[in-house]
């Protein structure tokens, strides 16, 4: 959006006193040495060479949001109009750093320790021992191969959007409500969709649908109980609650298609068939592309629905890399090995997104 | 003289034929969909005014089949006899009830203020933090959007464990604004894009600072964008399960989790369950039909570059 130099020019008369540019290096170093005394006297405490009373962490945390609030004030006061600039996007770094990179450079290193939070002994380092037993282990394997098929499973759902936003988009009466209705899956929690559909409505002997699978001659309907059905049933109902957020965003695509394009097309007598293939979709090729990468982000966070409708079962056929890991931790704990397994999952998927961005990007480019 | 002079032509009729049957078929596609869109909704509700044998013979529609009883609210204390009384099941799904509504407003306010400022700024000016530039910052914040939560979930839960973070209210408020940040940001670059600078130029002039050109001038014009951002966040965050699952255990447990809890103990009494899930249902549906306009235009944000 922008590269080169400020879209807002703004001419300032700032003159800096070398006072002021001293007393904002003095806030900045002043709360950065009490966040390094706080949390060297807590981790003195935690070792237990020195007894200050602390039973938990939350001065560091404190003396780290003093040092941040002094670190915004210092920009103002070293940098003036400068610095009241970046003081819109400075907020939100220093949240999503404090919030992400320190965690995860944390996780890495709980990714390599063996830790129960249930016993008592705490942490050990174990080094490669997670990564072994990750290679070992049938059901996270089991689980990314599932998901494979869960990001498969986005392309017919992407066709019914497509469907249903032509439908929308075409001339009809009443067209608020069928959007308002269109749109009502998409409000409702994923933990009351699995109750309501996954545990009452496919319920074998109450739910409706198995009495409407008994009515059509089915004799058992069983949906849980085989891999292939139960999975696919997990995709149904993912389906059911995401159809929604790709038909508007291709529904917004094909509002912005101008009339003047599809009417010229018709004059030169493409039938709506060709003319859906010849022009509307191409024009459309990066709506739907945006809209199925943003689709495949929410795929990969997947578990709601699997933890509560069938918690991987059977046999962990309908596991999600992330209910698989929830499980792990719930049943045993451990939080080492999870962390392990949830770090190799980001590596796998940033490098899945970075190749099939790249791969969007070259489709993207027109062709003609 | 009957016969009609003015006739349509052969190839017209058909014309008319294949308008009505393609008309009959959109209608028919939408309305299915419609269906298959509702019905769970309307089972949920009707469920929930079932008893035991309503339920076992399956009776759909009320007053034809059944006679609705106030079975499943009772349960949780909230059909009319009982919701006047202080009761633990009231008390127990107003505190739930209550933790959302807290969790999730404060999250998402916090949300569209850090996320707007950010990209107000992204949108207007240059940075340059060490080697990162504006595009890179863009990039930073959006890329957080590829995070699964499970990557976060383990290292928060020991070090929201040595904060004494857990099971609080403020501990899950942080960790929603951070998952929904990225997609406020990204509605809000999109809003602040459309917005000329000449406006901000022309405050400057006149004298405001450049955050009170902000707040004065282009955050009123950014308004829907801000709300549609927020909406979508409170929809996102109201559902939220897996961290609510894992981060909290009595005092801040939410409506996701109080639902999930109860789904495996009840057995076939579906009628509180049902109660319960469309009592968590029931402010994002009445969000949805009051303000489908904002979310619409929150998600089409990203599509129309």
């Amino acid at each position: 959006m922008s590269g080169q130099g400020d879209l807002l020019h703004v001419v300032t008369a700032d003159n800096i006193t070398p006072a002021r540019l001293r007393l904002s290096k003095a806030v900045v170093w002043g709360a950065a040495a009490i966040l390094a005394l706080v949390a060297l006297l807590q981790a003195l405490n935690a070792n237990g060479q020195i007894d200050l009373g602390f039973t938990n962490w939350r001065p560091t945390l404190y003396a780290f949001i003093l040092w941040s609030v002094a670190l915004c004030w210092a920009q103002v006061l070293g940098k003036g109009e400068y610095g009241k600039r970046s003081l819109f996007v400075l907020p939100a770094a220093l949240f999503v750093v404090s919030m992400v990179v320190f965690p995860l450079i944390f996780g890495l290193g709980i990714a390599f320790s063996d830790w129960n939070l249930a016993s008592p002994t705490g942490r050990k380092f174990n080094g490669l021992d997670n990564i072994r037993q990750m290679w070992g282990d049938p059901f996270f394997w089991n689980a990314l191969k599932n998901m494979v098929w869960y990001v498969l499973a986005i392309l017919p759902e992407y066709a019914i959007a497509f469907g249903l936003a032509l439908l929308l988009n075409a001339q009809i009466r009443a067209r608020k409500f069928f959007r308002v209705a269109f749109l009502m899956p998409l409000m409702l929690s994923p933990v009351a969709v699995s109750w309501m559909i996954g545990k009452s409505m496919l319920e074998v002997r109450f739910g409706p649908i198995s009495r409407l699978a008994r009515e059509v001659g089915i004799d058992n309907p069983a949906f849980f109980s085989s891999p292939e059905i139960a999975r696919f049933m997990i995709m149904a109902m993912d389906a059911w609650t995401y159809i929604p957020f790709m038909m508007i965003m291709i529904l917004a695509g094909l509002q912005a298609i101008p009339k003047e394009l599809t009417e010229a097309a018709k004059v030169d007598g493409a039938g709506s068939w060709r003319g859906f293939w010849e022009v509307t979709f191409p024009l459309m090729l990066p709506v739907s592309i945006t809209a199925i990468l943003i689709r495949i982000i929410f795929k990969l966070k997947l578990a709601d629905i699997i933890i509560n409708v069938t918690s991987g079962g059977p046999g962990g056929a309908t596991d999600s890399v992330t209910s698989f890991i929830f499980r792990e931790y719930r049943d045993r704990s451990n939080v080492g090995y999870g962390t392990l397994l949830a770090m190799v999952y980001l590596v796998i998927i940033v490098i899945a997104m970075t190749i099939l961005m790249k791969l969007a990007d070259r489709w993207m480019r027109p062709k003609f | 003289m009957t016969d009609q002079i003015f006739h349509d032509s052969a190839t017209d009729r058909g014309h008319r034929a294949k308008w009505w049957t393609s008309r009959i078929l959109i209608y028919g596609i939408l309305l299915v969909w419609c269906f298959i869109c509702l019905f769970p909704i309307y089972w949920t509700i009707t469920t929930s005014f079932k008893m035991a044998p309503d339920v076992m013979k399956g009776n759909m529609v009320p007053w034809v089949d059944f006679t609705p009883k106030w079975l499943g609210w009772r349960s949780l204390g909230l059909s009319p006899d009982t919701i006047g009384n202080e009761s633990t099941v009231r008390d127990e799904f107003l505190k739930r009830f209550y933790n959302s509504a807290v969790i999730s407003v404060s999250a998402s306010s916090l949300a569209v203020v850090l996320g707007s400022l950010a990209a107000y700024g992204l949108s207007r000016f240059s940075y340059r933090f060490g080697f990162m530039k504006n595009d890179d910052i863009s990039f930073f914040f959006l890329s957080q959007l590829i995070l699964p939560p499970v990557v976060l979930a383990l290292p928060f839960l020991v070090l929201y464990k040595s904060l004494a973070l857990l099971d609080t209210r403020i501990g899950l408020i942080l960790l929603y604004t951070l998952t929904v940040l990225p997609i406020v940001i990204w509605i809000m670059r999109d809003q602040f894009g459309s917005i000329p600078t000449e406006l901000e130029e022309a405050a400057l002039v006149d004298g405001l600072s450049i955050w009170g050109a902000f707040l004065t001038i282009i955050m009123p014009i950014a308004l829907p964008g801000m709300v549609a951002a927020f909406i979508l966040s409170l929809v996102l965050t109201w559902n939220e399960y897996f961290f609510a699952a894992l981060l909290t255990s009595t005092n801040a447990v939410t409506l996701p989790v109080m639902v999930a809890s109860q789904t495996g103990s009840q057995g076939i009494s579906w009628w509180s369950m049902a109660a319960l899930s469309f009592a968590a249902i029931l402010p994002l549906i009445v969000i949805g039909i009051l303000l489908e306009r904002f979310i619409i235009k929150g998600m089409a944000a990203g599509a129309i570059k």
